[in-house]
């Protein structure tokens, strides 16, 4: 199967490869997928006090489509705010990087990591200062 | 654009160029029909037909009376094993074969499940061999016939014919054995092996694509039912005008494979090993299938915490397969690996590599470099890797499955 040239390249130049602490309160973490099924996807946001995402990294156990769908999505949290950052779909993340039908999954699996990290984020900011909101 | 180093002579072989050369002739000098039976131009095919039959013979010592030719090793699974069930239907309508076989193989037998017949579908041990006792326990009075792979294409794991043969003979159990990936590469005598019904292909072997035969028993007669019906060629049992240019391809092939097995096994084997040792030294790697009973230009190996198809992208200047099916929603690792037992991790981070008869020491050095340098680098990129060297039980970890 050939791949598109943004898919290879975000694979051969993966963006924003790596972590934060994730016991920092500002720190959401997102990892989804299963070993058993080929690609797991670890997300992390970084969020200012305002709301607005500082930074992203991610590591990524999958195929070359997995690896460019979550390189791409850490590109575009960048400044965003978590209600625009949940408004990024698999289909727009499917459309950039050009995947066949049967790699929809993995732009399925990059939106679910961005959820879930901001789900993680929030449910954090809510356990830990309940007092500031 | 540079074509990358071939390492999947398991997949197929490119046909040798003194297989071609011997071929070219037949396309349009020596085009006559072997089945012509009035003219000196059918003679002529037909006595180069019978040649190549006798050289396909010779390699797996078996009488060229017994060779029928086929389009390949699929249509040679098929006519084996629906024609021998079907032809034995009022007999019994049980059939054995193992999990880890070829498609070829597990389709005819899904395809007469459909007809009626029964099948019992054995696992592997986790070695990939059959398990002999497992087997006989297997048998029942209306069992009619047995299907065991010779070479397994994916872990190069060699089944122990003789004894898979003997507990069929003593139970009146028909032996058909699929050997597509065995010819070149294990000694085959048929005069000896307790096997009825065996499959060849030629394009395993640096013969051409497209043709491949059927060896059936004469002593004891094994009788098929024919699937292709037409001028009643090859005795009955497979009709249609013979190809003559890939027949005397596949002879050729055969007649080389003959000559030259000892000494392509023993540079195989030295290349193979020098790869399986290189990949060793890298941590968390395993090999697939028994190292021992095992054809010698093989190696498939799992690269734990790496998916396969990644890896595979990642070294662009090598062909090999990968075991991980990436391509649907399902994400089905490799059948054959998980029969083994193996997590499917594992099997999703599985390499074969295959070398065979034009492959050089600096392609194997080459290759080492490649998985080398990419497999750490999709370790830096793999969550799992992370949560290893932390000392996480990944097995013990909570997934969100999909």
């Amino acid at each position: 199967m050939a791949y598109s040239d943004k898919v290879l390249d975000h694979y051969e130049n993966p963006r924003n490869v790596g972590s934060f602490d994730k016991n920092d309160p500002s720190v959401g973490t997102g990892m989804v997928g299963a070993p058993a099924c080929g690609d797991v996807m670890k997300l992390h946001i970084k969020v200012r006090e305002d709301g607005v995402i500082e930074e992203a990294r991610f590591k990524t156990y999958g195929c070359g489509s997995a690896i460019a769908s979550s390189s791409l999505v850490t590109e575009w949290l960048r400044g965003k705010t978590l209600d625009q950052a949940r408004e990024i779909k698999n289909t727009d993340i499917a459309e950039e990087l050009a995947l066949p039908p049967v790699k929809i999954h993995c732009s399925v699996l990059a939106e679910d990591a961005i959820k879930a990290a901001i789900g993680d984020y929030l449910a954090k900011r809510a356990s830990i200062t309940p007092d500031d909101q | 654009m540079t074509r990358p180093i071939y390492l999947d002579y398991s997949a197929t072989t490119p046909v040798d160029p003194r297989v071609a050369r011997k071929m070219i002739p037949f396309l349009s000098e020596r085009f006559g029909n072997p089945a012509s039976r009035s003219h000196a131009h059918g003679w002529d095919a037909e006595e180069a037909v019978e040649l190549a039959r006798g050289q396909v013979a010779q390699l797996v010592g078996a009488d060229s009376k017994e060779i029928v030719w086929t389009s390949g090793a699929t249509e040679s699974n098929n006519l084996a094993i629906a024609g021998a069930a079907r032809f034995h239907r009022d007999r019994g309508r049980h059939l054995i074969t193992m999990t880890t076989e070829h498609k070829a193989v597990l389709d005819t037998m899904r395809h007469l499940e459909r007809e009626g017949f029964a099948v019992t579908y054995l696992p592997p041990q986790p070695n990939g061999l059959l398990d002999l006792e497992r087997f006989a326990a297997a048998i029942r009075p209306d069992t009619v016939l047995a299907s065991v792979m010779h070479v397994n294409n994916e872990i190069g794991v060699i089944q122990d014919l003789t004894a898979i043969g003997n507990v069929c003979r003593s139970r009146g159990v028909l032996f058909h054995v699929d050997a597509a990936q065995a010819t070149g590469k294990v000694a085959i005598n048929l005069e000896s092996l307790p096997v009825d019904l065996m499959s060849f292909s030629a394009h395993k072997t640096y013969g051409p694509k497209g043709i491949g035969a059927l060896y059936v028993r004469r002593k004891p007669r094994v009788r098929i039912e024919a699937l292709i019906h037409g001028g009643g060629h090859e005795r009955g049992m497979r009709s249609g005008t013979l190809a003559t240019h890939q027949i005397v391809g596949m002879g050729e092939a055969f007649r080389l494979a003959r000559e030259e097995m000892a000494v392509d096994n023993e540079r195989a084997r030295a290349l193979r090993d020098k790869l399986l040792a290189a990949l060793s030294a890298l941590d968390e790697t395993y090999v697939n299938g028994d190292l021992e009973a095992r054809v010698p230009h093989n190696l498939n190996m799992s690269f734990n915490f790496v998916e396969g198809e990644s890896l595979m992208m990642a070294m662009k200047d090598i062909a090999v397969s990968s075991g991980s099916a990436c391509t649907s929603a399902s994400l089905e690792p490799s059948y054959v690996l998980r029969a083994l037992g193996r997590p499917d991790e594992l099997a999703h981070s599985s390499i074969r590599f295959s070398v065979g008869r034009f492959t050089t020491e600096a392609d194997i050095d080459t290759a080492i470099a490649q998985v080398t340098r990419n497999v750490r680098k999709l370790r830096d990129l793999s969550p799992l890797w992370d949560m290893h060297l932390e000392g996480i039980d990944l097995s013990k970890v909570q997934w969100a499955t999909h």
